[in-house]
């Protein structure tokens, strides 16, 4: 009995949640592990296999749901996958649970969760455990979703936020700021005259390649909220070091600096969830731009700084005109320009 | 990025800096009037490349850092009136009153949104028509044009809620202000690039004439700061104090003559309260009589009681030019991007902040 809306009732367990379960997910997310359809997916460990395993969650309550260039239900397969590959960790299984609002089209379910089944095959993994609830109305935005991953990392492998060292070079897979820019010219129904898409995608795939290119990877990590400059002083604090960044060499679209112009905003700080930065030993880094610049999510990497034992837990950008200054954790969003 | 990337190339930022240089042999001392400058000078760390004798000043050019405290104590309370949404721009949110912020009173269920302009007021009033729709008119000549289209827009179509708290203020009097105060030497001013496209570089004049002082109209790119900049040094090695537009893609004598009339259609001048310069005369832009249908302040009358300056906060004398961020002894300690205390802390236009965001590495 299919409804063209989701009621309360899709979450009460009866007839109507296995209705859900079956022609939505089940049809979209088919996997040997969800199918059997017990409380709980159960596999079989790999043998001989890494010896250590990854595990992390995350939750998403994007607002549109949909936006250009991706979707609530892509961002939450990407975003887990890729703090997954930001331990070096090759991402196995996903679980999802899902809190809809009572009334939201099941149109807008059904695209969502064949969006995650897309990114699942992008990126190599299964959703192989779930949950759905649904909340009266006002309860919710229309729909949020947790999920979590598990993935192996292979043995040797260390990457870490407290790794970095003295003399690292800074690599950044590509342009900054595309998500948050999309996300919200969708969201204040900003039109601009250029396209701007969200970067949202799945990194294993490259990290796998940086992985195997040599060069021993000391720290990567991907800018989500707060941007890359937020990230940068994450780690500047955690490995107690300075990072000095160079203006100049920071990737940005023409389409983003323009928005970022016209809202008053700092690209720096604007979120990415399809980009990561990457921190190698001096020297080394040559075949690890070169593996990323080969991958499709990697073609416009480039070296923006270095690690330097100055002064620990400071971010200093060199600008444009070689004046020094500090780059900041944000405080609070960022706020558009009065006049 | 066209309109940007020739403002600001390395190369010509170089040669630019290398003629100041070649060119300032006397100190001086010049007061940027803008925040809007204030921010692109620490961003691009201007001040450092500048040579020793040039020394820029913050003014008191940020329009949500001179709005008085009682005119912030109003706002708030204006957005806890039943069925009001209050449409601000995002910078007013977190500035403090003495009864909270805007984004508290929002938490405590205040409707109170942010929008980029007044055309989505208008918007939010046309698709509400149950609710009374109240639009923070705050900002300098740059922004009043566009909030008198709105309310012309309102006329015409006959809006009846959509309303305005006009605290509007012009700049020429606050510059008098400061030169008649004569707490600070200044050698020059760096006139606002935004502020004199609508009002022309004319009404900068009486510098010259009654102080002599000189000005210098600047755009908002590097370039066209240290234009600003090399023509205000130029002219005072040559002993000359006469106004000069450095920012003529943008300035004219006369200004935008369109959006002066739309002002003077729908707004009178009269004193008004700025914070750190106190009342001054002619300095504020209220709704006249015919308009008075549109006037928040009017339809929904608060109460606020008469308040102080937070202690121990110098916004006002950072405002005039008196005091550096630094030289408060709240700066970076109980006052921060995170907890802010005065206004100066808050807004992308506020003179700490610009000092806490770009602080020199």
């Amino acid at each position: 009995m299919a409804t063209d809306t989701i009621l309360l009732a899709h979450g009460s367990g009866g007839r109507l949640t296995h209705d859900l379960i079956g022609e939505v997910f089940l049809r979209h997310l088919g996997n040997p592990l969800l199918a059997v359809q017990d409380d709980a997916a159960v596999w079989t460990l790999s043998n001989p296999g890494p010896e250590r395993l990854a595990l992390t969650t995350d939750s998403y309550v994007v607002s549109p749901i949909f936006f250009p260039g991706g979707d609530i239900g892509r961002l939450a397969v990407c975003g887990t996958v890729n703090d997954l590959a930001m331990v070096g960790a090759t991402p196995l299984y996903l679980t999802a649970g899902f809190i809809l609002e009572e009334g939201l089209p099941r149109a807008d379910l059904e695209r969502v969760v064949a969006s995650m089944a897309a990114a699942g095959r992008e990126a190599g993994v299964k959703i192989v455990a779930g949950d759905t609830k649904v909340v009266e109305r006002g309860g919710a935005d229309r729909m949020f979703i947790t999920t979590a991953g598990v993935g192996e990392v292979p043995n040797g492998v260390c990457i870490s936020g407290a790794n970095v060292r003295p003399g690292d070079v800074a690599i950044l897979s590509g342009p900054v700021g595309e998500h948050g820019i999309a996300v919200m010219s969708r969201r204040e129904g900003l039109e601009f005259s250029f396209p701007l898409q969200s970067d949202c995608a799945p990194l294993n795939g490259l990290v796998s390649e940086m992985l195997k290119a040599g060069g021993p990877i000391h720290c990567l990590r991907d800018p989500t909220r707060g941007g890359l400059a937020t990230t940068l002083n994450e780690i500047a604090g955690q490995s107690r070091v300075e990072i000095e960044i160079d203006e100049a060499c920071v990737p940005v679209s023409e389409g983003v600096r323009g928005a970022c112009e016209m809202l008053g905003l700092d690209p720096l700080y604007v979120a990415n969830e399809g980009k990561l930065v990457a921190f190698v030993a001096p020297g080394e880094e040559r075949p690890v731009l070169e593996a990323m610049r080969r991958h499709r999510y990697g073609k416009e990497a480039a070296v923006i700084g270095r690690v330097t034992s100055a002064r620990p837990g400071r971010v200093v950008m060199k600008t444009l005109f070689g004046a020094h200054r500090i780059l900041d954790m944000p405080s609070g969003a960022q706020l558009p320009r009065i006049c | 990025m066209k309109h940007v990337d020739e403002y600001r190339s390395p190369e010509s930022i170089g040669r630019l800096l290398a003629l100041i240089a070649g060119r300032s042999h006397t100190p001086v001392r010049l007061m940027e009037f803008c925040g809007g400058h204030t921010h692109a000078i620490f961003r691009f760390g201007l001040r450092q490349l500048l040579p020793p004798t040039v020394r820029l000043l913050a003014g008191p050019g940020c329009p949500v850092c001179v709005t008085s405290q009682a005119d912030l104590d109003r706002a708030i309370a204006l957005s806890r009136v039943r069925g009001v949404i209050l449409t601000t721009f995002g910078d007013m949110l977190r500035v403090p009153g003495s009864t909270g912020t805007l984004q508290e009173a929002r938490a405590e269920g205040a409707d109170v949104r942010v929008v980029y302009s007044t055309i989505d007021a208008l918007s939010i009033a046309r698709d509400n028509p149950e609710r009374e729709v109240v639009f923070l008119a705050v900002g300098f000549e740059t922004t009043a044009p566009s909030v008198a289209a709105a309310v012309l827009t309102a006329e015409n179509e006959g809006l009846k809620n959509f309303s305005i708290l006009s605290l509007h203020k012009r700049t020429p009097p606050a510059m008098r202000a400061i030169l008649d105060a004569g707490e600070v030497a200044l050698s020059g001013i760096l006139g606002p690039g935004h502020v004199t496209t609508i009002i022309g570089s004319d009404a900068w004049d009486f510098l010259a004439s009654d102080y002599g002082m000189p000005c210098a109209v600047a755009g908002f790119e590097p370039f066209d700061i240290l234009m600003g900049v090399y023509a205000l040094v130029d002219g005072i090695e040559s002993g000359s104090s006469e106004g000069v537009n450095a920012y003529g893609r943008n300035v004219r004598r006369e200004g935008n003559l369109q959006a002066r009339r739309a002002i003077d259609r729908v707004f009178f001048v009269r004193a008004a309260e700025w914070r750190g310069l106190g009342t001054l005369p002619a300095s504020g832009l209220f709704l006249r009589d015919a308009f008075s249908g549109f006037d928040a302040a009017s339809r929904f009358p608060v109460r606020v009681e008469p308040v102080e300056e937070p202690k121990g906060c110098l916004c006002g004398d950072v405002l005039r030019g008196r005091a550096q961020p630094p030289d408060c002894l709240l700066f970076g300690r109980a006052c921060s991007p995170e907890h802010p205390i005065g206004p100066c802390m808050v807004s992308g236009e506020g003179a700490c902040a610009a000092h806490v965001r770009y602080r020199e590495g």
